[in-house]
């Protein structure tokens, strides 16, 4: 099969337009919130997100950026290694409220590992998770609190996400593969 | 510290999907003679990532959780063995440490004995420093467990030959047409050595100034049969010395005076000291390294060993983010 567009520029800012919104409410405005995106594709969604509740509350947001390499649960099992990159939060989350961004919302394995290395960065008052892309098959008892698009998948479809900052152009795809799970990006 | 946002609108390594590493061939790190300059970059650039986690409250990460790293010294050391160990402890793994003399090789157990007994003992590496070059390599050859050499007799040392460039290029940056100066008892440094192979990558003039006693013969037929062209060897420090970026005395051992290869302490401290005004003939913001232990008053002098101009403290720092960076890439990752 070949690679599908499912969601172009314009689809993807009216879902972070509308998931800022949600986060707005549900927090009762800007007050303590802090993002930190999951490299490397929740950091630009991040950004994207701190700048339209710049746009409509006036205020900026602080982003930080989340290496997970170190805490995957599959680091003893993987054939290949990865390479760790550098983790940046240059700001106290403790007692805030740390919205966590990723780009594509799977097993769930991710997340985990990036709730273990928040931890390590200090004690948030909530944990939220906004993600661009919730395709489901979790393995782990982990849900989203803000969602940008559901797209229900097989297993073996692969959904990639392109974003402007790092691929040059903005769109969602499904893809068949011929193997099974493949959440490794 | 360089820490760097993502820039947006550039796909740059750093933004790129976390890259998974198959180039990685190294079961052992014994030498950087058959590190290529790709591998040395994934070492750098993983270290990067450490610098950070050494900057945190809680200095601990789960990835070698379950693993079992062992130090084996047949030689004294404190920075390098401590440098290591928490550098395993760091990144979640448990270690042993075990010291000749105090171990089964004072009964009389050989080398490979005892390094056998810590194999069967399940240890995922085994980091090793013995005074006689090569050990390490006859270690490896026998045992399938990972061995990283720390450092091995007058042979190689490639942890610290990785975290100075590791220094240099944290705080220079790109060091192609930089000039660095190895001063001090080339004949017995493994540190030279290993930098030897180790800056080959990248651009720059290493110099190597000793006196004629304690510099190997046979080092100039080695350079050129490898065409380790950056390397020149010079015997006046004030001759080397000129437009260096970085500077780097080596300790001078007491004994190698007792041994002839030097007439007196006196005489080498007017030849060969790092001292202020010695850096006055090298470039104004020349900086100053040392692979520790130093003798102050001999090859450096304290003032240059604790000014502003010195990088020996940045260096230990470095050296425990290098080695957190290699335990990752021979420990971390599938098992064999």
């Amino acid at each position: 099969m070949p690679e599908k567009t499912l969601l172009n520029s314009s689809d993807i800012e009216r879902a972070l337009v509308r998931v800022s919104h949600e986060i707005l409410e549900r927090n009762k405005g800007a007050t303590d919130i802090v993002f930190v995106g999951i490299k490397t594709r929740g950091v630009p969604i991040a950004q994207r997100l701190a700048a339209i509740i710049r746009t409509m509350e006036q205020v900026d947001i602080p982003v930080g950026s989340l290496d997970i390499t170190l805490y995957r649960d599959d680091v003893s099992s993987l054939s290949f290694k990865h390479v760790v990159q550098q983790t940046y939060v240059p700001f106290d989350i403790t007692s805030k409220h740390l919205i966590l961004v990723d780009d594509v919302f799977y097993t769930g394995r991710s997340i985990r590992a990036a709730l273990d290395a928040l931890i390590d960065l200090g004690r948030p008052e909530t944990i939220q998770l906004a993600v661009l892309i919730d395709r489901g098959h979790r393995e782990l008892p982990i849900r989203a609190d803000f969602v940008g698009k559901n797209i229900p998948t097989a297993r073996n479809e692969e959904i990639k996400v392109y974003l402007s900052e790092v691929d040059a152009v903005d769109k969602v795809t499904v893809m068949r593969t011929e193997g099974g799970k493949n959440e490794l990006k | 510290m360089s820490l760097s946002e993502p820039r947006p609108g550039t796909a740059t390594r750093e933004t790129l999907p976390n890259p998974s590493i198959d180039f990685w061939k190294h079961r052992h790190v014994l030498d950087l003679d058959d590190f290529s300059r790709e591998e040395t970059d994934l070492v750098f650039e993983i270290a990067e990532g450490m610098v950070e986690i050494l900057d945190r409250d809680v200095k601990k990460v789960p990835t070698l959780r379950g693993k079992t790293i062992a130090t084996m010294f047949f030689e004294p050391s404190t920075r390098t063995r401590a440098s290591f160990e928490l550098a395993a402890k760091y990144l979640g793994a448990d270690t042993i440490n075990l010291e000749a003399a105090r171990s089964s090789v004072a009964k009389g157990e050989s080398l490979i004995d005892s390094l056998r007994t810590l194999q069967a003992l399940e240890v995922n590496a085994i980091i090793m420093r013995h005074p006689c070059s090569g050990a390490p390599y006859i270690a490896a050859r026998n045992l399938d467990t990972s061995i990283i050499n720390a450092g091995d007799g007058c042979h190689a040392h490639p942890s610290q030959g990785l975290l100075d460039i590791f220094t240099m290029r944290q705080q220079l940056g790109n060091l192609k047409g930089r000039k660095a100066v190895i001063v001090g008892d080339i004949l017995h440094s493994r540190v030279a050595r290993s930098n030897i192979w180790g800056t080959r990558h990248y651009g720059m003039k290493l110099v190597l100034c000793a006196p004629p006693t304690l510099m190997p013969h046979g080092l100039p037929d080695m350079l050129e049969k490898y065409s380790l062209n950056h390397v020149t060897l010079e015997h006046d420090l004030n001759t080397a010395i000129k437009n260096a970026d970085i500077v780097m005395p080596l300790r001078l051992q007491k004994e190698r005076q007792q041994s002839g290869l030097i007439s007196s302490l006196r005489e080498y401290t007017q030849g060969y000291q790092v001292n202020a005004a010695r850096l006055a003939g090298a470039k104004p913001d020349v900086l100053v390294m040392h692979p520790g232990p130093m003798n102050e008053g001999a090859e450096i002098s304290p003032e240059v060993a604790y000014g502003t101009r010195s990088l020996i403290e940045q260096q230990v720092t470095n050296g425990l983010a290098v080695r957190m960076a290699l335990l990752y890439l021979i420990a971390g990752g599938k098992s064999r």
